[in-house]
């Protein structure tokens, strides 16, 4: 029985930490500029299926991995240039759909340039599971595991140690206050849209030994990466963290427990459930209402 | 006579000429247009991809050969995406706007209902591509089919695992329709299979771990073997966790995942041992000199993998066989009249294709039997035939 439910806890853990890595790319973008990045599961996509097909062309997967990051990075900014910078001005709701559109293209995009097919990439540090107390574990959700707590730190690290990560709080708590005092708020949303796209290949990278990747992995990703981060309060890197592990917990305990049939309903009742006591989420902040 | 009259009058007399033309003119050099809805792009897109790719290589070189009764074909395929709505709406364009003689496609079983009152309203003869075996049962007048249906898959798995002297099953099934559709079937056929399920567990079709299901249905008394019904990357994942967790019941896969790609994405190690039942294609060089499907499939298979330069699939084959079985049908009734054509294909005997040796009649509008699935074991990351 122990080794049973410890099983649930590792598979939880590791499918959570999947979650973290999209629900943390969620934020830097969330806090620059009050949009939610809908365009987010398609940077993870593309940081997976960079890597498979630079490393399937005979490329050292820890260059591969690096040529990933700089082409998702490369396509965060373009995304910045082209589709949010023009619209400029508009509200976030107008932003969030534009970014929904930039999503449903890239996806477009990608299934030209690579194939419709799923493709793996090896384990870092090879397949073969570590038993504890009869609980197998995989050495690759040690990595995505890792992954996770070395971005939640960096990020942390960005916004409150950093005067350009309070630029970003700043630009993202008042626009024009925020440009009365100089900061240059296109370049912080340019970089946010670049860092989080670096952020979410990493994550696609990190998962696709485990996950496998194809062109359309990122529509659910994204879908459960935002209910992570809804769950943990938008914009918190410590809530994207354990809004991310408690969901793949539940989603796990729900399937080893209850029934398997049923653990996404499972999971989305109690995100309800949390979001009516918190509707900031768990760690989110309190927006003061002006009246 | 002005120039305009003239004009008036050439008019006045081709539209007449067309019209009561028509029918003469057509059999005369005019492309037979066949219509094809398939799922090129979206979750589908593995099956409707080969497809399409074979459709438009053998229809190129069907007319390279001189068509079919001296008319060449005409392809005409529209991509649904894997929307059912999208599918329907391109097989309503294909009986009115582009007057197609008969229809071979219809990717996935949710596609193919979409689309089958459409043709069966016009009396159009429909092949589909899709597995399901409620497209042909019970027998609509137009439809039929290629692949094997999943209830096969099931009888197919069940007679293996009772050989081995087991009855005791675990099932774990996707809940995309595909994976729904093999339970359902499953659990149907298990009781006069003489096969009991014990127990019951399903994942999403994009989950990326199922070890609390499999832990599940490893801790269930008396579980003999586990069976896996789904197919796209979740059966993938499924091999993987039952490696990771060290699982030594005998693990059966479905016909769904019967391609090298499986054993690739699986990893060879964690596929060892795994059992599945699949078309003949998947073998074709394993099987025996005096098999009447050698040739075809090993034809079919070097004609594809040379033109596009990628590993054929059984998805293609249904493709292959649908055509193939349509314009043997055509020759034979040398018509392209709905009902006339309907006969033919319904009357197709002893046709052997990538499936399997079809035998059709007035009740069975798929003509295959059991022997068309060969059972094969993952041995050393490579499909081995064993015996049947």
């Amino acid at each position: 029985m122990l080794a049973e439910l410890l099983q649930f806890l590792v598979s939880g853990l590791t499918v959570g930490a999947v979650y973290a890595l999209v629900a943390l790319g969620f934020t830097l973008i969330y806090n620059a500029s009050d949009v939610v990045n809908f365009a987010q599961g398609e940077f993870v996509m593309l940081g997976g299926m960079v890597t498979v097909f630079a490393f399937a062309a005979g490329v050292p997967l820890p260059l591969a991995a690096s040529l990933a990051i700089l082409a998702a990075v490369g396509v965060g900014l373009l995304l910045h240039r082209l589709a949010i910078e023009p619209a400029r001005g508009a509200s976030a709701v107008t932003l969030i759909i534009i970014t929904i559109g930039a999503s449903i293209f890239l996806r477009g995009i990608a299934q030209i340039v690579f194939d419709k097919r799923f493709h793996q990439l090896p384990a870092f540090s090879g397949a073969d599971p570590i038993l504890v107390a009869g609980a197998a574990i995989l050495p690759q959700s040690f990595w995505v595991l890792g992954g996770a707590l070395l971005v939640f730190a960096g990020l942390w690290l960005f916004f409150e140690r950093t005067l350009l990560g309070k630029a970003v709080l700043a630009t993202a708590a008042n626009r024009l206050a925020a440009k009365l005092v100089g900061v240059d708020t296109s370049f912080v949303l340019a970089l946010s849209f670049g860092v989080s796209a670096a952020i979410g290949a990493f994550a696609g990278i990190l998962i696709t030994p485990i996950t496998l990747t194809s062109f359309d992995v990122g529509t659910l990703l994204a879908l459960k990466g935002f209910a992570a981060a809804m769950l943990g309060g938008m914009g918190s890197p410590l809530g994207a963290v354990v809004g991310g592990l408690l969901l793949g917990l539940l989603e796990s305990f729900a399937a080893g427990t209850i029934s398997s049939a049923y653990k996404d309903a499972v999971a989305f009742l109690v995100i309800l459930g949390v979001l009516f006591v918190m509707p900031q989420g768990l760690f989110g902040r309190r927006s003061v209402e002006r009246v | 006579m002005s120039l305009i009259s003239v004009f008036r009058r050439g008019l006045l007399g081709l539209g007449t000429a067309a019209l009561i033309a028509a029918p003469a003119m057509a059999q005369q050099g005019q492309p037979i247009r066949i219509g094809a809805v398939l799922s090129v792009t979206g979750p589908a897109s593995f099956l409707g991809d080969p497809e399409d790719k074979t459709l438009r290589l053998y229809v190129n070189r069907i007319n390279a050969a001189g068509g079919v009764n001296g008319r060449p074909l005409q392809l005409i395929v529209y991509d649904d995406g894997g929307d059912a709505n999208r599918a329907r709406t391109f097989a309503t364009r294909l009986v009115e706007d582009d007057r197609v003689v008969a229809m071979v496609g219809g990717t996935t079983t949710g596609t193919t209902m979409a689309m089958r009152p459409v043709f069966e309203d016009a009396r159009i003869p429909f092949i589909s591509l899709a597995g399901g075996i409620e497209i042909i049962e019970p027998v609509a007048p137009f439809t039929f089919k290629t692949p094997h249906t999943d209830r096969m898959a099931c009888e197919k798995i069940f007679a293996d695992i009772r050989a081995r002297g087991l009855t005791r099953v675990g099932m774990i099934s996707g809940t995309d329709g595909f994976g729904q559709s093999m339970r359902g079937q499953c659990q149907r056929v298990a009781g006069p299979a003489g096969i009991t399920i014990v127990a019951d567990e399903q994942y999403g079709p994009r989950d990326s771990d199922m070890t609390p299901q499999l832990t599940r249905i490893r801790n269930t008394a008396g579980v003999e073997a586990i069976v896996n019904a789904g197919f796209g990357q979740g059966p993938a994942i499924v091999t993987r966790g039952y490696a990771q967790l060290g699982i030594r019941l005998p693990l059966y896969q479905s016909h769904g995942v019967a391609s090298a790609q499986f054993i690739e994405l699986a990893t060879p190690a964690a596929a060892e041992g795994v059992r599945l039942p699949a078309a003949a294609l998947l073998v074709a060089e394993q099987l025996p000199e005096n098999d009447p499907q050698r040739r075809i499939l090993i034809d079919y298979k070097t004609t594809f993998e040379r033109e596009f330069n990628q590993p054929v699939s059984t998805f293609g084959g249904h493709a292959y066989d649908g055509l193939m079985i349509l314009v043997e049908a055509m020759r034979r009734a040398n018509s392209t009249d709905g009902t006339r054509l309907r006969d033919a294909i319904r009357a197709t005997r002893g046709f052997v294709g990538t499936g399997g040796v079809v035998n059709m009649s007035a009740t069975d509008h798929m003509g295959l039997d059991l022997s068309a699935f060969k059972m094969v074991e993952i041995r050393g990351g490579a499909f081995r035939l064993i015996g049947n």
